[in-house]
């Protein structure tokens, strides 16, 4: 009896434990198959969805430009240019907004006073709590405009060049504006991630370099970005996901054509999520479903890069430790 | 190469915090210096405020006088930069750039002082360099092999290495050998008895025998009391100090740690 009761005794309270235990587990696994539920749930939706149209289409998919879907007859429509419009959009924006959230980035982290900088970190997280559709309202409204004498310019002296080609849209809703939105809003992200790397980089790399005679910069560029290039990338990336899909300030600025143009300054060209917010109140037909079926192409687009942006980061803390 | 460094009444601060106070002493050129004390003393304070790696710190600051040779290192013209490339740094924790091979870890530093280096250049110096640190026979095959592959005592050889690619006048060196294992040790020591023919050497070490082992002159410092400013308490011939110090205080801890 006296052993049963000591052997008992002890496992009292690691049973209570252990229900805690199960529980968290779990919650824990059970939204983490909730999320991979929803996931394939909305993959599952827009297969289901799109096969309709998809059967139906008489161009194909991935290589036609029109969309001629709002029909029961004969639909042919194509994601071409609506892809192209998207990456360009993305990529404009990334490669603007990249250099300067990670200057603005080493500033905060390395050169401003530590007021200023924790002010300045405040306001661009700020940035990233403005919705989109104020972005948009804000391009439209007032960017453009500024912009327009500054597209003139660059298209004279670099029209040379097909992306500045001419003639200027007069109105400014062109994919450089587009990008250029799009860039101001994926700065946020891009500079709070590249600013916590760079405040990770340990002090005793910093020393190193400083100890061996270099200023502030050759700092940075021995010690720093070295050590934070995967961390930029992979906030890059997870800018880049952010800027495919927006679809609010894009549908406002771009004065859409599908088309494949790589002449940004003229109007033309128009985004996936775009589209389907300026089509689908008036898709008919087979519209809808088609519209469905851009968007999964979106969605496996959007994918592709948040899993490359996933296994970047991901790579780069395997490799710190 | 090797110049003598004169401090004539450092005080070195944190903020408000005073943590060394009043030092002042003769470090010789091509010898050893070891500091000895307990820990929390402000060795490493000063050893940093040595090459001006004191001010990295936020708020920090010094007072007094550091000659080199006979420039004053903290006169309001100069840039800490330029002390840093005169008087090379070793960390307790080697830091070999995580994300360089060997041969770029140790040309780093020479690089910012010469930007067009040429490739033979640099081959001459990082070949020189590992020499000079003892390391060269162990990787002259994986040179191009990342830095921090190596192991812990080779990889404080490769910073000394690029410590000395850089051509100081002065190393110091701050407790080098206290993560490394007895044999990593003895091959730093010994690395440290051939640079001091070309080097001025300062060491950190909380390990007497070592300071013994290694030095030439040796400087205790101690603390009044908690909260209250490390200072110099003596500072001789390392044989004197370890044998007859001066200082009712040195004996204590000498022989406390010995004894
Ligand atoms: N970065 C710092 N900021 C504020 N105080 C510091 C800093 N580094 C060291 N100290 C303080 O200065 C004193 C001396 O420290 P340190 O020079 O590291 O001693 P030691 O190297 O002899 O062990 C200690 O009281 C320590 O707490
Ligand atoms: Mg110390």
């Amino acid at each position: 009896m006296t052993t049963t009761d000591s052997s008992a005794t002890p496992q009292t309270p690691k049973g209570k434990r252990r229900i805690g235990d199960v529980v968290f587990a779990n919650t824990a696994s059970g939204s983490g198959i909730l999320i991979l539920a929803i996931l394939a749930g909305v993959a599952a939706f827009l297969i289901i969805q799109s096969v309709d149209s998809l059967g139906a289409n008489t161009a194909n998919f991935f290589t036609t430009t029109g969309w001629d879907a709002n029909t029961r007859e004969a639909p042919a429509f194509g994601v071409a240019a609506l892809a192209f419009g998207t990456v360009l959009a993305a990529a404009i924006a990334l490669l603007i907004a990249t250099p300067i959230a990670v200057g603005i980035a080493l500033f905060i982290a390395y050169y401003a006073p530590r007021k200023l900088a924790s002010v300045l970190g405040y306001i661009v997280d700020l940035l990233a709590a403005i919705p989109s559709v104020v972005y948009g309202l804000w391009g439209i409204g007032y960017l453009v405009h500024q912009l327009t004498p500054f597209y003139q310019w660059l298209s004279t002296s670099f029209g040379w060049i097909p992306l500045f080609a001419g003639p200027v849209s007069s109105t400014g809703r062109t994919m450089m504006s587009a990008g250029i939105v799009l860039a101001v809003m994926i700065l946020p992200i891009i500079t709070a991630i590249s600013r916590d790397v760079f405040l990770q980089v340990p002090q005793a790399h910093r020393e190193a370099a400083l100890s061996l005679g270099a200023t502030r910069w050759e700092m940075i560029r021995m010690a720093v970005l070295p050590f934070g290039r995967a961390g930029i990338i992979g906030g890059a990336m997870l800018g880049l996901g952010r800027a495919l899909g927006e679809t609010m300030a894009v549908a406002m600025i771009l004065s859409p054509a599908l088309v494949i143009s790589p002449h940004l300054l003229q109007s033309g060209n128009q985004t996936i999520a775009a589209h389907i917010a300026l089509q689908y109140p008036e898709a008919t037909g087979y519209g809808v479903s088609a519209l469905i079926a851009a968007g999964l192409v979106l969605f496996a687009i959007t994918l592709v890069v948040n899993m490359g942006a996933r296994y970047i980061v991901a790579r780069r803390k395997e490799f710190t430790e | 190469m090797a110049k003598r460094i004169d401090v004539s009444g450092l005080h070195v601060y944190y903020g408000d915090f005073k943590a060394v106070e009043d030092v002042s002493m003769t470090i010789e050129p091509r010898a050893v210096t070891a500091f000895i004390g307990s820990s929390g003393c402000g060795k490493s304070t000063f050893l940093r405020a040595l090459n001006r790696m004191h001010e990295v710190a936020p708020n920090a600051r010094v007072e007094g006088k550091v000659m080199l040779d006979d420039q004053d290192i903290y006169a309001p013209d100069v840039d800490p930069v330029a002390v840093r490339r005169e008087i090379g740094m070793v960390f307790q924790r080697p830091n070999p750039f995580p994300t360089m091979s060997i041969y770029d870890n140790v040309i780093a530093g020479a690089k910012l002082n010469n930007q067009r280096l040429g490739r033979t250049e640099a081959d001459d110096i990082v070949e020189r360099s590992l020499h000079g640190a003892n390391l060269w026979e162990e990787v002259k095959d994986r040179l191009s092999k990342p830095g921090a592959g190596l192991s812990g005592g080779q990889q404080q050889r490769l910073c000394i290495a690029r410590a000395i690619a850089v051509e100081p006048a002065v190393l110091l060196m701050d407790e080098p050998c206290s993560a490394l294992d007895p044999i990593s040790t003895l091959a730093i020591e010994d690395l440290i008895a051939k640079l001091k023919e070309n080097y001025t050497i300062c060491i950190v070490t909380h390990n007497m025998q070592q300071a013994a082992r290694v030095s030439d002159q040796t400087a205790f410092f101690n603390l009044a009391g908690t909260g209250k400013p490390g200072r110099l308490i003596e500072m001789d011939e390392t044989n004197k100090i370890f044998t007859k110090p001066d200082k009712k205080e040195t004996e204590n801890y000498i022989t406390g740690r010995f004894g």
